[in-house]
């Protein structure tokens, strides 16, 4: 026991639980349906998880701070319609530059979230509810309800989803997989090693000590809103390129789905704890439960109720088990070093505000 | 003084809204404020209003209940099914409506008792009961009530009023009583302000959050029957989407999303703001998602202006000193 305590944090056991039961999941479907091991299989769950994941991401980054934010789906709509429009009106576009242009139109919604949110201090689910409603409306306004087709953009645009960079087996990864891949890698190592990283976790576990102690807490939320909003921008993208016909409906609800792989994900909603992998696990699992139920037909409609029982779980367990499990490494720790100043228990959970 | 120091505050500048919204809308119809319109007024979003009620206690002690819609739905459809299946109407309201206690309950527990974050614990709520409704009707639609039921939700039959606004005026007054009249709503204000001080002092915190949700389910489960009722018929769909409206309504009302301030009579204005800038807005022709995207607005407005006059006051405080 002692060498695993030294080795593994309780967070992480959280992200290794999920890992198991991921694998156990496609081991009872892979039973139930024939035909599961295959690159199809593969494929629906990738392309499922590619969104979801990419969002999810910036959607971790601002619960760590404490915060949350709910316009997402409107900003990855805006995106996805505004950017398919510009391109279907101009097919000579530069590729990269329709990427960055995307990156950009949701780092601005997203900034605006940031700044009501930082300095002027409305809390931000509020300040994203609205917004939610507003680009929405936006959306539906200056698009008049036209819809963006795919026989109108470019031949790359389309291609996008279907190239392939690698194949392993018959498993094909694809370019937009890759994309997610490598904002999953770029922000996990970002939040554990990078100073401002670091700083996201300070403040969601502590937002006054984080202010008392300097740390540059309004441009450090206002950041995290940008960076959402840009990956969500980022999504739109993928979206477009995934779909080709994008309506004014686009991305509706999307923000309950990434919040609910967030939290299936072991990000603590009171901020300061979880990790981008974790939440793209939680993506990862969202995603498999969604395609194989539907592989499965009967139980089709038992998806939600599944899933609405996986989120309490996951938050239960949190909460039971893993304050447990804290428990249980810091005596450990007090063992190993009996010089170091005894740990302060955390305050009940529950009791606190949000 | 006080009457006066009152107008300046929340409900004062509510008010101030509401008046240039209804004089606009007179301006734009002369039959605005005839009787008819009004009890239409009410009548198009009865459901929401009604569970906004509910929802001011539970932001009052500091949570939040996002399932409230799925909840909505759960009971509709469970009425359908019931009704579908031979079982009379009575008993068939009776079971739907207990099913909302017994989700709201269900909420309840995980939060009271186990002490999660009601966010997760509702969110959960609304995905897993909405799935529930799924479940029970697959995609099946449910129509051809007894036209008593009907009756309930779109026949006038007291004075000009209909059941369901009757039900929303009552429930308006135990809210108000319970909130501002009695211990209980002193208690609700006390865990809002401080959980773990009213712990402390004796109150019973897991008790009345249960209680609370338990309420908040059993009333959602209300409208959501009521809302089967208006519409004549359910769907697996039915009320999808509602939670953000409601919520919208309270936040409006300046009730704090922390918890420990707000009160029913801001509610209740930010109600009347909402639903006239609505029903003016479908005068002029403005069509619902550009609707929603005004009232968000307005919804970030709310506590954004007061900020910054704060921020400027105090300013202006250090300067002179």
């Amino acid at each position: 026991m002692n060498w695993l305590q030294r080795r593994v944090r309780p967070e992480q056991i959280r992200e290794l639980s999920l890992l198991l039961l991921i694998i156990l999941a496609v081991t009872i479907f892979g039973s139930l349906i024939p035909y599961y091991y295959t690159s199809r299989t593969f494929d629906r769950i990738a392309e499922s998880v590619t969104i979801i994941g990419i969002v999810g991401i910036g959607q971790t980054l601002v619960v760590l701070t404490r915060n949350i934010d709910l316009s997402v789906g409107s900003i990855v709509g805006c995106t996805a319609y505004f950017i398919g429009a510009l391109i279907a009106g101009n097919n000579g576009i530069n590729p990269l530059a329709a990427i960055l242009l995307a990156i950009a139109m949701g780092a601005v919604m997203g900034a605006i979230n940031g700044v009501l949110v930082a300095w002027a201090r409305v809390p931000s689910i509020i300040v994203t509810l609205g917004t939610l409603a507003i680009y929405r409306g936006m959306l539906v306004d200056l698009s008049g309800a036209r819809t963006v087709t795919s026989d109108s953009l470019p031949g790359w645009l389309l291609n996008l989803a279907r190239v392939n960079l690698l194949t392993i087996g018959m498993v094909r990864i694809g370019a937009l997989f890759t994309i997610a891949l490598s904002m999953v890698v770029i922000f996990q190592i970002g939040t554990t090693y990078l100073r401002a990283g670091r700083c996201i976790y300070a403040i969601g576990s502590n937002p006054d000590a984080a202010l008392l102690i300097g740390l540059p807490f309004r441009r450090l939320v206002f950041l995290v809103f940008v960076i959402s909003g840009a990956l969500s921008g980022l999504a739109g993208f993928v979206m477009l390129a995934r779909f080709g016909n994008i309506t004014v409906e686009a991305g509706r609800g999307l923000e309950l789905e990434v919040v609910a792989a967030v939290v299936v994900g072991g990000v603590n909603i009171f901020g300061g704890s979880g990790s981008v992998v974790g939440a793209t696990l939680g993506a990862v699992m969202l995603g498999i439960l969604e395609q194989s139920l539907l592989r499965l037909q009967i139980s089709e409609f038992w998806r939600d109720a599944l899933l609405g029982l996986l989120i309490l779980l996951a938050v239960a367990s949190d909460a039971v088990i893993l304050q447990r499990l804290r428990t249980l490494w810091g005596r450990a720790e007090l063992k190993v070093a009996p010089g170091m100043p005894p740990p302060v228990p955390e305050t009940e959970k529950g009791v606190t505000n949000p | 003084m006080i009457a006066l120091g009152r107008l300046k505050s929340w409900e004062g500048l509510l008010l101030a809204i509401l008046v240039v919204v209804v004089a606009m809308n007179v301006m734009r119809s002369p039959y605005y404020l005839g009787i008819d319109n009004v009890v239409n007024l009410f009548q198009l979003s009865i459901e929401k209003i009604i569970v906004a009620l509910t929802m001011t206690m539970i932001i009052v002690s500091g949570e939040i209940d996002l399932s409230v819609a799925s909840i909505m739905g759960l009971a509709a459809v469970l009425l359908g099914c019931l009704f579908k299946a031979g079982i009379p109407m009575p008993a068939a309201i009776l079971i739907a409506l207990l099913s909302g206690l017994a989700a709201g309950l269900f909420n309840g527990f995980w939060v009271a008792q186990a002490g999660l974050p009601s966010l997760a614990v509702t969110l959960a709520g609304l995905i897993g009961y909405r799935g529930l409704a799924r479940v029970f009707i697959q995609d099946h639609s449910i129509g051809g009530f007894p036209a008593w039921f009907d009756t309930i939700g779109q026949q006038r039959t007291v004075g000009p009023l209909t059941i369901s606004i009757m039900i929303f005026f009552i429930l308006f007054v135990i809210v108000a009583v319970t909130l501002h009249g009695s211990g209980l709503g002193r208690l609700v204000y006390a865990i809002g302000n401080n959980t773990q001080a009213a712990r402390y002092a004796g109150v019973r915190v897991k008790l009345i959050k249960l209680c609370l949700f338990g309420a908040s389910g059993l009333v959602a489960a209300l409208a959501g029957i009521l809302y089967g009722a208006r519409l004549g018929s359910v769907r697996g769909d039915i009320a999808t989407g509602f939670e953000l409206d409601i919520i919208t309504m309270v936040l409006l009302g300046g009730v704090s999303i922390f918890g420990g301030s707000g009160n029913i009579i801001g509610v209740g204005l930010s109600i009347l703001v909402i639903l006239n800038l609505r029903n003016g807005m479908g005068l002029a022709n403005i069509t619902g998602d550009t609707q929603t995207s005004v009232v968000g607005a307005l919804l970030i407005l709310s506590v954004l202006v007061p900020n910054l006059m704060h921020t400027l006051k105090t300013k202006w405080k250090e300067r002179k000193t």
